[in-house]
């Protein structure tokens, strides 16, 4: 579009070319060769360094034999979907509530949202602090008589993963907050005058006009957030260190353990490959998806 | 009486203020706002006790007797294994990870988006398309054939090998941002300037660059939270010299030995979260927008 003069081949639009060199690079080096290093080297026996010594699936064969790694895949599984839920639920209510035309919403988004700027390790201090049995939250409900209920979540091996959503929840669900929001003011006023001429409540409204509209919205978000319940990482290391036992274990941390810890190369590289795979399963799809929108 | 129902009001009913609908909205959303502000107030008030306080009271009581000595001890003595300097340590390393990191991201990224909007060439589609997808990739899948790339370039373990991480990783949403926004300049500016004979650089200098102020603070916003709030990269690209606070802060934190000081904790948790609190609330609604800037489809 822009070329007024075209010279030949390579040397058109030479600046442009030069200026995205940083861009093809790190294309091509990382996000495909390094990706492909990865997926290619998982099939062989590499232990402290790389081998290239091929043994099909064998590694994967281990990885899915492993208690460590199919209870990392457990929790995740119970993580992800336990977050997801809250998350959508949570800021698509909260989302509605700020679209009241209420007082302070400023405020109130700035208050919801604040925990989104900081990092996951401040996020998985701040909770372990407060969900600290001895002198958290445990403590004061027990001083206060609720010793009906265990609020000491992070003890407890079937319990810790719960406290690992409520601190994921407090630090992410602001975001989703913003995305629905911006998607409610994005809906037509029109659909608000029809529904209330035909005299529709404003809850049916929303569950048979509203969220199909914000489709698209939905489905970023639920993109979004769910690649990064699929890295979580940092947040499980701060709060609990994947303990006690392996009760909160994670895919990601699997990962870095095996790859810098215990010289276990081959088992790191399957095991980061299944993660790939499992986040271009809802990836690719959304991806397809929005291209055939564009070309319509 | 009888007047009130002879004639029918017209006119809409007006709003009582405390309507229970109005009493149950506000009710929701002050309940939401105290799980929100807790963890933030817990923290305050927990680095201003001293701790007998802490092990006496409760979690959530105010200060008796205000302490700032577990800030000072945070800051300059703390200790994450062998040394005691505190987190100042890597407050440093933050910085100087971040200041060219930031520079050199948003130089790369924006001029990246400017060739994408304006400068199309065959393939920049596919790399861009590509480059998104990038963003989707588990970092843990790039992780260690990018160590070996790092040390063959002999910038493992290095400022400049985590700078160029930051920058690598940063680029996916930073060319979308930039990209975006070029693209929805009027298209006459930029014909205007290439009739009159500029060049790829003088366009981008004399013209996109002035008129594009606010989406580069945006990018900054961006680029700040994320490379300060980072673990990850630091851990493994930064070199142990060089680690950066979120590192050094998990470490004091989290260390095995020692009687654990909660009040020291919570003012080194403050400390690492403020710059990212800062910038979120000077900046306001551009860090909004930066994320909406993330959502929008590619």
């Amino acid at each position: 579009m822009a070329n007024a003069v075209r010279p030949f081949g390579l040397f058109r639009n030479l600046n442009a070319k030069i200026a995205a060199i940083p861009m093809v690079l790190t294309v091509i080096v990382v996000f495909v060769g390094c990706t492909l290093w990865t997926v290619i080297y998982s099939f062989t026996d590499s232990r402290l360094l790389p081998s290239s010594n091929f043994v099909g699936l064998a590694q994967y064969q281990r990885l899915w034999g492993t208690d460590r790694w199919n209870i990392s895949i457990g929790n995740l599984a119970i993580y992800g979907v336990l977050s997801l839920v809250f998350a959508f639920v949570v800021g698509f209510v909260l989302a509605v509530l700020m679209d009241q035309k209420i007082r302070f919403e400023n405020t109130f988004r700035t208050i919801f949202l604040y925990p989104f700027a900081l990092s996951f390790i401040v996020t998985g201090l701040v909770w372990q602090w407060i969900l600290d049995p001895a002198l958290g939250l445990p403590k004061l409900a027990q001083d206060m008589g609720f010793t009906w209920f265990n609020f000491a979540l992070l003890g407890n091996q079937k319990t810790v993963l719960y406290a690992l959503v409520i601190a994921g929840l407090w630090q992410g669900t602001g975001l989703v907050m913003v995305l629905m929001l911006a998607g409610l003011r994005g809906i037509d006023g029109e659909i608000w005058k029809a529904s209330r001429v035909d005299g529709i409540p404003a809850w049916r409204t929303y569950i048979f006009v509203v969220i199909p509209m914000m489709r698209g919205v939905f489905v970023t978000t639920l993109v979004i957030v769910a690649s990064g319940i699929v890295r979580v990482y940092d947040l499980v290391v701060a709060m609990t260190s994947g303990g006690p036992g392996f009760a909160s274990e994670m895919p990601a941390k699997y990962v870095y353990d095996f790859m810098f810890q215990r010289s276990n190369l081959g088992q790191a590289l399957a095991a980061s490959t299944v993660m790939l795979v499992t986040v271009f399963i809802f990836v690719v799809p959304w991806a397809l998806y929005e291209f055939r929108q564009k070309r319509r | 009486m009888a007047l009130a129902t002879t004639i029918e009001p017209s006119g809409a009913k007006p709003k009582r203020r405390f309507a229970p609908r109005t009493i149950m909205l506000y009710g929701i959303l002050g309940l939401a706002a105290l799980y929100y502000v807790l963890p933030l107030y817990v923290m305050i008030v927990t680095s201003l006790k001293g701790m007998p306080e802490i092990r006496l009271g409760n979690i959530f009581a105010p200060p008796m007797e205000i302490t700032f000595e577990p800030w000072v001890k945070a800051w300059s003595q703390a200790c994450t294994g062998l040394y005691c300097h505190g987190i100042q340590v890597g407050f440093w390393n933050s910085v100087k990870i971040l200041v060219p990191s930031v520079i050199v991201s948003i130089a790369v990224a924006s001029v990246n988006g400017y060739a994408l909007a304006n400068w199309r060439f065959k393939g920049s589609e596919v790399f861009f398309t590509v480059l998104l997808f990038g963003a989707f990739i588990p970092y843990q899948v790039m992780l260690y054939p990018l160590v070996m790339v790092l040390r063959e370039l002999g910038l493992f373990a290095t400022l400049g090998g985590i700078v160029l991480v930051h920058t690598i990783f940063g680029m996916p949403i930073n060319t979308l941002l930039f990209r975006n926004y070029f693209a929805s300049l009027p298209p006459e500016l930029f014909k205007a300037a290439r009739v009159d004979g500029a060049g790829f650089w003088q366009i981008f200098l004399r013209i996109m660059l002035p008129m594009s102020l606010p989406i580069f603070v945006v990018g900054i916003i961006i680029q700040i939270t994320g490379i300060w709030n980072d673990f990850l990269f630091g851990v493994i690209f930064a070199g142990t010299q060089n680690y950066p606070m979120t590192v050094q802060l998990n470490n004091v934190v989290n260390a095995v030995q020692g009687v654990k000081e909660y009040n020291v904790n919570m003012a080194a948790t403050l400390l690492t979260g403020a710059v990212p609190l800062i910038v979120y609330f000077v900046s306001g609604r551009l860090f909004v927008r930066g994320i909406a800037a993330g959502a929008v489809k590619g």
